[in-house]
Order: structure tokens, then C-alpha cells, then sequence
């Protein structure tokens, strides 16, 4: 046993997992799918005088849509949402991502809203939730409220959350028709967090950009968007755009840190490749939808 | 003591056992079910060794505490032969193909194989590459596990592995050698 002794509370349902973090405020730590948690308790990097554990909550594991968007429950494992058939036609991005997140093993116990929650600048699913203007729905003692994918990180697995919140659910909006997505990183080893990531989309209306995303991760304390040179992108002709040029223009514009895995200089020099890739394949994406 | 009352079912047979929260799926297995054909190495999510199936997932027991597998279904490496003194078509595989050394990797390897399979019966090698690659051996540089699941993909399927035309980024192996 390598953890330090914690209590454990499975509540069964939302409220009484919101009461049960109330209850033990700060000292306390909300378990999702534990892929991270557990060996950072494991290594005793971090401990928590109470766990409260959500995989009995199973009012927290769907998947529906509801109007145009897609509104995935927090405890919803990854390897659900890599093989629901709705969720790869809405949205395609996100199984794409899904698929670069751990391992197997990882992804069977491994959950969006623990992902989203906790914050790692070089997962994927933040990026996703960053990249396709997702919300996110967290509820606390007060009430349910909602967060804005722009608005929930404030640094290194940081969030806007307070410590008595739960995050419920991810709401991903569904692009219109014309739209298309790509994701491309680099990692030492299949599985490993990324070095640097790449997600880009785009939405054609007649040859031209009409809504343009880019979210980059692992290049910084949080996942970034690029919302100025986006709004390059916009009205432009989809023939027009040079994706490595662009990639070059946005590379420049990165300060991403030096550490063992990769120095800055070297993540700048991928992310320029990486952007070009994940631009021209959005771009190629977004065209056969127009003409398909 | 803060130890909580957990029922699993193991292979088949129910087990209680009596747990503190922070002791996880895999020391449970091992030292209250005294099943310890599951092997911890890195303890932290990395080397796959303890892998397991919980209601029919693969998943590494050592990032699930045994609490939570609380009313689950468990098959360990013991479960997994058809009788005793038997080998099920996978252990039989890594044999036939030197798909271990030490074999203290193998368990993990083996459960995660079936699992594998089990979902996609005609893998792509690179989909072979990709399923194991949360697993880690630091003997047999992998081409033998890789052949193991390409013969097991064989003999079930009665075709090589692979969707048409199988995509083979690597030597079929030699016909396997006989037990």
C-alpha cells in the first residue's frame, strides 16, 4: 500500500457527492477514473484526508444530444466515448483525441470529466473542450453553474472550479455541416502526453473559412487558443491558405517551456510542423464535407 | 481501523475481503485472494504487469482501489486456462513464439491480449502494436509477443492476421516451434 490512509466516500448520486465534498471541505478530493489521481497518491505527491468516489454515480454516465449540441456525463469512461457511434458522427474530433489518451487500460477506467478536471496542459481533452468552444456544467452547494472551455483553466492543472464543486458534464457543440477537424501530436512513446498537440478546425461556407479554431496543449500552462490568428483565417479562400506559412507565423508566437522531455526551441520547431499538418487536414476534411 | 467489507467475484469464485480504501485492486488480488499470478511492477499506471479484467475490461489494477471493485467481476492470469495443467490459446502462443523471458511482464500481456481479441478478432499488426503498447517487457524486445498474437489470430480465424490486404510492417514468424 503506497497511499497515505484517506477516507472513502461512493456516493450514488450527484447530491449526495456534493454533499459529501461539502462535508469534508478542502481536505477532501473528488476520485473520477483515477489514471492520474491514484499514482500521484501512489507517489504521495499529493494527499487528501478524503477521497469522494464517483464511479458509483450513474447519473453521471451518458451521452445525448440535446439541440445542437453533444452533452457527454463527466463519468463517462473514454473508451465509451472512442466507440459511441453518435458521438464519432457529431463529433468526430473527439474520438480522434480520445484515441491519443493513454492506453487501452487507461482509457477503460479513464473519464472526460476527470480529464477536463484535471487540467493537464498536455492532455487532450481540454484541448478538445478549448478547441470546439465547449461548456462545461459543475455543480457546488449553491446550485449548478456554467463555465466557458476559455474560462476554466488559470494554470497548470488549475481550474476556475472552488473546492467544493463537482463537474457534471461537457457540452460539445456540434460544427455545421462544411466543418472538419484534425488533431495531430507528438509523443516520445505511443500513449505518453504529448509534446506538443495540435487541433484545428475549420468550417467552409462556399470555398471560403467562415469559423476557424486552433487550440494548441503541452506548449504552455494551460491549453491556448489563437483566437487573433484565427480571425486571419476567416473569409479567406480555402486554396489561399498556406498551412506552413501559418504554422510559422504561429510558432513564433510561442514561448513553450524547456524542460527534460523537449526544449523550447524544439517544441517551437514541431509545433510549426504540427499546426501546418493539423490545419491542411481540417481544411482537406472541410472540403469533402462541402462536396460530399 | 478503517477497513471496509468488499465482495469480489475472482475467476468465478466469490471472495470477501476486509480492506482499508488505500489498498489497491491489485494488492487485494494478491495478498487477501492469495492470487499472485497478477505482478506489480511500476505501481503507478506505467508498465501494464497488473493488468486484469474488471467486468470484462482490461484495466491496471494498480490504479483501482479494491474498494471499487466492490460487487465486480475479476478474471486475473489464473482464470484465464481452460483447466489445470492447460495453457488457453494465448499462453500457448507466447509460449510457441518465445513471447517471454522472465515472464514477469506475461500476465499483464496475456490478459490485455484476450481482452484485445476479444473486441477485435482480426487486428492490423499496427493495431497489435498499438493494443499492447501499454504494456511494457524489458526481455523479449516485443517481436515475440507481437507473433504470439498473430498466431493466436491464425488459428482462430483460419486467416492471417490483418484486414485485406493484411498490412505487414513485420516478418510473419516461422512456422511455431513445437511444445
Amino acid at each position: 500500500m503506497k497511499p497515505a490512509p484517506f477516507a472513502y466516500e461512493a456516493p450514488t448520486t450527484v447530491s449526495e457527492a456534493v454533499d459529501c465534498l461539502a462535508s469534508h471541505g478542502e481536505e477532501a478530493k473528488v476520485l473520477a477514473g483515477g489514471q492520474s489521481l491514484v499514482p500521484v497518491l501512489a507517489l504521495r505527491l499529493a494527499r487528501y484526508e478524503a477521497l469522494v468516489d464517483l464511479n458509483r454515480v450513474g447519473e453521471l454516465d451518458y451521452v445525448r444530444r440535446e439541440g445542437s449540441t453533444m452533452v457527454i456525463g463527466a463519468m463517462t469512461r473514454q473508451a465509451t466515448i472512442e466507440r459511441d457511434p453518435t458521438l464519432r458522427a457529431a463529433i468526430p474530433v473527439l474520438r480522434e483525441a480520445t484515441r491519443l489518451i493513454g492506453h487501452p487500460q487507461i482509457r477503460n477506467r479513464g473519464t472526460l470529466g476527470g480529464s477536463v478536471a484535471h487540467g493537464d496542459p498536455a492532455a487532450e481533452y481540454p484541448a478538445v473542450a478549448l478547441a470546439t468552444d465547449a461548456t462545461i456544467t459543475v455543480i457546488g452547494p449553491a446550485g449548478p453553474r456554467i463555465i466557458e472551455a476559455a474560462d476554466l483553466y488559470d494554470g497548470p492543472m488549475s481550474t476556475t472550479l472552488a473546492e467544493d464543486e463537482i463537474l457534471t458534464a461537457v457540452a460539445f457543440p456540434v460544427w455545421c455541416p462544411g466543418s472538419g477537424f484534425a488533431v495531430r501530436e507528438m509523443a516520445r512513446r505511443e500513449g505518453d502526453f504529448a509534446t506538443v498537440g495540435v487541433i484545428a478546425g475549420v468550417t467552409l461556407a462556399d470555398d471560403r473559412i467562415s469559423r476557424a479554431a486552433l487550440a494548441l496543449f503541452g506548449v504552455g500552462a494551460t491549453p491556448m487558443r489563437f483566437r487573433q490568428l484565427e480571425g486571419e483565417l476567416l473569409g479567406a479562400d480555402f486554396l489561399a491558405v498556406d498551412p506552413t506559412d501559418f504554422g510559422e507565423t504561429l510558432a513564433q508566437r510561442l514561448d513553450p517551456p524547456n524542460d527534460v522531455h523537449a526544449s523550447t526551441a524544439y517544441r517551437t520547431r514541431v509545433a510549426a510542423r504540427l499546426v501546418a499538418e493539423a490545419l491542411d487536414a481540417a481544411l482537406d476534411t472541410a472540403r469533402q464535407e462541402t462536396t460530399s | 481501523m478503517n477497513e471496509h467489507r468488499i465482495e469480489i467475484v475472482v475467476n468465478g469464485r466469490k471472495r470477501t475481503a476486509s480492506v482499508e480504501p488505500r489498498k489497491v485492486l491489485a494488492d487485494v488480488l494478491r495478498e487477501d485472494c492469495e492470487l499472485t499470478g497478477t505482478h506489480l511492477g511500476c505501481e503507478h499506471g506505467v508498465c501494464g504487469a497488473c493488468t486484469v479484467l474488471v467486468d470484462g475490461d482490461a484495466v491496471r489494477s494498480c490504479l483501482m482501489f479494491g474498494v471499487q471493485a466492490d460487487g465486480a467481476e475479476v478474471t486475473t492470469i489464473e482464470g484465464v486456462a481452460p483447466g489445470g495443467g492447460e495453457l488457453s490459446d494465448v499462453q500457448a502462443a507466447f509460449r510457441d513464439c518465445h513471447g517471454l523471458q522472465c515472464g514477469f511482464c506475461t500476465p499483464g500481456f496475456v490478459i490485455t491480449v484476450r481482452a484485445f481479441l476479444a473486441e477485435n478478432p482480426r487486428p492490423t499488426d499496427a493495431e497489435i502494436r498499438s493494443a499492447l503498447s501499454g504494456n511494457l517487457c524489458r526481455c523479449t524486445g516485443y517481436q515475440g509477443i507481437i507473433a504470439a498474437v498473430r498466431q493466436v489470430v491464425r488459428q482462430r480465424t483460419g486467416l492471417p492476421p490483418g484486414a485485406e490486404p493484411p498490412a505487414s510492417d513485420i516478418r510473419p514468424p516461422s512456422v511455431p516451434v513445437a511444445p
